[in-house]
């Protein structure tokens, strides 16, 4: 039970860290935001071709670079430090653990070379309106139809779900749950982009009529696997927040420095500077969370996972909401414009915290899972 | 950089089970085996041979204790015996003490046969200790000093004290302190107990009243005062902080089995599930000041540490108080009864340790944790200033003489 990031880890943190500052400066973020794709499909190409990034999990023997959970949560921590705009928690991370963990080899084969190499973007199409976050409590049905499977119903907040060349679709069998793959453009697949709180990061409705899909799951009722699946998303996504709350800090830290009012700068008030102080003891307590739960994630340790995710998600969720708030406080009235950047944080954060479980929703696992 | 001898972790073994042949702790008694252990060097490693070390690697006294552990049943504690001679008196005298000094006070020092005490803080000279008031003035060869410490502890079972006095009020503060070794058995020397809000006396008050101190127990230079007394508090031993070692451990633990125990008494389910969220919330802060002072000792280990290490004094202190009010909440009215008769007494130093996990006394006792060693705001100070580089708060007492300077009580 450690964290130890070795001098490989720190490399590949500091390869990262250089492109997405690159690729991820505010311009690019804003032109994203107000496009309807979302993302540059040349900074994914290289984030395929130059980092391997879009494999960093995925097997060797599938084209991927055959790393582990540690990487992918450096690689989140750092993407959610600089809000960069791409698919990559949709398809590297949900989609690739929905593939590795339920999907059957021929799936398998078909779809993971081709996301690590940056050709398909996939989206795990999970939630329904008004069920929850919980896995057991999805309802949408799929019928037998032919040598294939009919789909009906409505995922929501199914993220990059909009641009998906593939939706993986998870329904119920009379066997349980299982998971089900179908073209973004195929007939009956009706999309819509959602107007939404966090613009650097695309949710979309999708709604199945009569939509003909292949059951990709393995055999049996894949509710635990679904619910692994997620768990690991809400490990990484913790990670993003850790990374959104420490360059949350950072802003607010620089701006303190500089900015003269009274004839000092503003970071010499205790007010300012016990607040920076504060945002310090939550951001590495949120990198404390989450790197303790990518950790066990890597270690395939699921004794320790689902405490530890639930844990990581519900601490990180309130520290980079309360360091992008703090953000925008310290930054006065400029914190306020559209024109400045941290309301970018401050509805990446809110929306983050809200996706997968708020932090009452995870606190409520976590007290059932250690007995509080 | 320091150089040291060299000796090799089986021989510093060697040498240690030599040490049990010649005075064996389950056989003779504490001072006899403490005073044979700084013969043998075996009390401070890095200390000069000679006085009480073999000027080692101040690493390798761990394993003087792990060899001691392995073969012997009586284990001694420096924090219980003289924790601020031990710990942060004797390599204040090692670095600016005279021979003379270093030879008469290093041995019963490190045996327990004289008990130290720091004599710093003031009642006006609490956060800002610089801007102590007591005065010492020369008068021959000897000092008289006049004023009054607090926060004292041990002074009343102390044979010595480090104290900080001022010299010269016409300089800046910083440079107008002398730093005295002080007979607290001398004339004019008067401990009080100082009861704390449990109603015990862990500290004391000294009154310093035309009290003579020696030229010749000045340690450093006149005028030095400040500089050597952050070598003493450089030598602080680290305490045990960032919580507990073990997941769900400490305080946490106590109070998650209070609730367990209390639970239910007659409270309707929305206030319990309320409860719940709060220990929820409680647990995992104290996971997290767990697990961040792991992550610090993994980054100190790899001879890279970042701001990990720097924030657990004030988050443990600050969870610690949130806690233990928790704690009294779970057991709801039966937390009106306390201790009977708990008012006005000393605590023996093994008490202190019984009690730590006491929900009642620690209700009181951690409202001091925010503010002993550092009070949250000087930490939140440290944090923005030494940590994240902002500016410091424009200083009214920097560069003027200390006389000059405004102040209170």
């Amino acid at each position: 039970m450690d964290f130890v990031f070795t001098s490989e880890h720190d490399e590949l943190r500091q390869t990262i860290r250089k492109f997405v500052e690159d690729k991820s400066q505010e311009a690019a973020i804003r032109r994203q935001m107000s496009s309807e794709r979302g993302y540059d499909p040349q900074v994914w190409a290289s984030m395929a071709e130059q980092l391997g990034l879009l494999g960093l999990i995925i097997p060797e023997q599938h084209g991927g670079a055959g790393l582990g959970f540690v990487e992918l949560g450096i690689a989140m921590e750092e993407m959610g430090r600089v809000l960069l705009c791409a698919p990559f928690f949709s398809t590297a991370v949900l989609a690739t653990n929905a593939l590795l963990l339920a999907a059957n080899d021929a799936a398998q084969a078909e779809l993971l070379p081709s996301i690590a190499a940056g050709k398909t973007i996939a989206a795990l199409a999970l939630n329904e309106p008004d069920r929850g976050w919980e896995v057991a409590d999805l309802a949408m049905k799929a019928a037998a139809d032919g040598n294939g499977w009919r789909l009906d119903g409505v995922k929501t907040f199914v993220i990059d779900g909009h641009s998906a060349d593939v939706l993986l679709v998870v329904a119920r069998t009379n066997e349980g749950v299982s998971l089900f793959q179908i073209r973004g453009e195929a007939d009956g697949v009706r999309r819509e982009l959602l107007p939404t709180l966090d613009l650097t990061r695309k949710l979309a409705s999708i709604t199945f009529d009569k939509a003909r899909a292949q059951r990709i799951g393995r055999d049996g009722d894949l509710t635990k696997t679904i619910d692994k699946v997620v768990t690991l998303g809400i490990a990484a996504l913790a990670a993003e927040q850790a990374g959104g709350a420490q360059r949350c800090l950072e802003m607010a830290t620089e701006y303190a420095k500089t900015r003269l009012q009274f004839g000092r700068a503003i970071g010499s008030f205790q007010a300012i500077k016990h607040r920076c102080a504060d945002m310090l003891v939550g951001a590495e307590f949120a990198k404390s969370a989450a790197y303790h739960a990518i950790f066990r994630a890597a270690e395939n340790d699921d004794a320790e996972l689902g405490a530890a995710a639930a844990m990581a998600k519900s601490y990180c969720s309130e520290a980079y909401f309360q360091a992008a708030a703090d953000n925008i406080q310290v930054h006065g009235g400029m914190g306020f414009t559209w024109e400045h950047v941290a309301h970018l944080y401050f509805k990446r954060a809110k929306s983050s915290s809200l996706l997968f479980g708020d932090p009452l929703h995870h606190r409520a696992k976590l007290a059932q899972e250690i007995g509080i | 950089m320091s150089t040291y001898a060299t000796m090799n972790e089986d021989e510093l073994r060697q040498r240690v089970r030599k040490l049990i042949e010649a005075a064996d702790p389950d056989k003779v008694d504490m001072f006899t085996f403490r005073g044979a252990q700084f013969d043998h060097g075996l009390a401070w490693v890095n200390f000069p041979v000679g006085y009480g070390g073999l000027g080692l690697n101040p690493k390798m006294q761990v394993t003087v204790a792990d060899e001691l552990r392995k073969n012997c049943k009586t284990v001694y504690d420096d924090l219980i015996i003289n924790p601020i001679g031990i710990g942060m008196g004797a390599a204040t005298v090692l670095t600016y003490g005279s021979d003379e000094m270093k030879k008469r006070l290093l041995r019963p020092c490190f045996t327990g046969e004289e008990v130290w005490c720091q004599l710093f803080s003031e009642p006006g000279a609490g956060s800002d200790v610089a801007g102590l008031a007591t005065r010492a003035v020369r008068d021959g060869d000897d000092w008289l000093l006049n004023g009054q410490k607090v926060w004292t502890t041990l002074a009343h079972i102390s044979k010595w004290g480090l104290l900080v006095a001022r010299s010269n009020p016409d300089l800046p503060k910083h440079e107008g302190m002398s730093y005295f070794l002080l007979d607290m058995q001398a004339p004019g020397v008067d401990v009080r107990p100082l009861y704390q809000i449990t109603g015990e006396a862990e500290f004391n008050e000294v009154f310093l009243q035309d009290v003579r101190i020696p030229h010749s127990r000045m340690l450093g230079k006149e005028g030095q005062g400040w500089q050597v007394a952050l070598t003493t508090l450089m030598n602080e031993r680290t305490a045990l902080g960032g919580g507990s070692q073990q997941r769900g451990g400490g305080p946490i633990n106590v109070l998650l089995q209070l609730w367990k125990n209390n639970r239910a008494k007659g409270e309707s389910a929305a206030a319990e599930s309320v409860m719940r969220d709060r220990l929820t919330k409680l647990y995992i802060d104290a996971e997290l000041l767990r697990l961040t002072s792991q992550r610090a000792r993994s980054a100190q280990r790899s001879g890279n540490p970042g701001p990990e290490g720097s924030v657990g004094k004030l988050a443990q202190a600050e969870l610690y108080k949130k806690i233990w009010e928790c704690g009294l909440d779970v057991m709801g009215p039966n937390s009106l009864v306390y201790e009977p008769g708990y008012e006005l007494r000393r605590p023996a130093s093994e008490d202190r340790r019984d009690r730590t996990l006491m929900a009642k006394y620690q209700f009181l006792r951690s409202r001091a944790n925010s503010i002993e060693g550092g009070t949250s705001e000087v930490m939140r100070n440290i944090l923005g200033e030494r940590v994240l580089g902002l500016p410091g708060e424009p200083r009214t007492d920097k560069g003027i003489p200390w006389k000059d300077v405004p102040r209170g009580g």
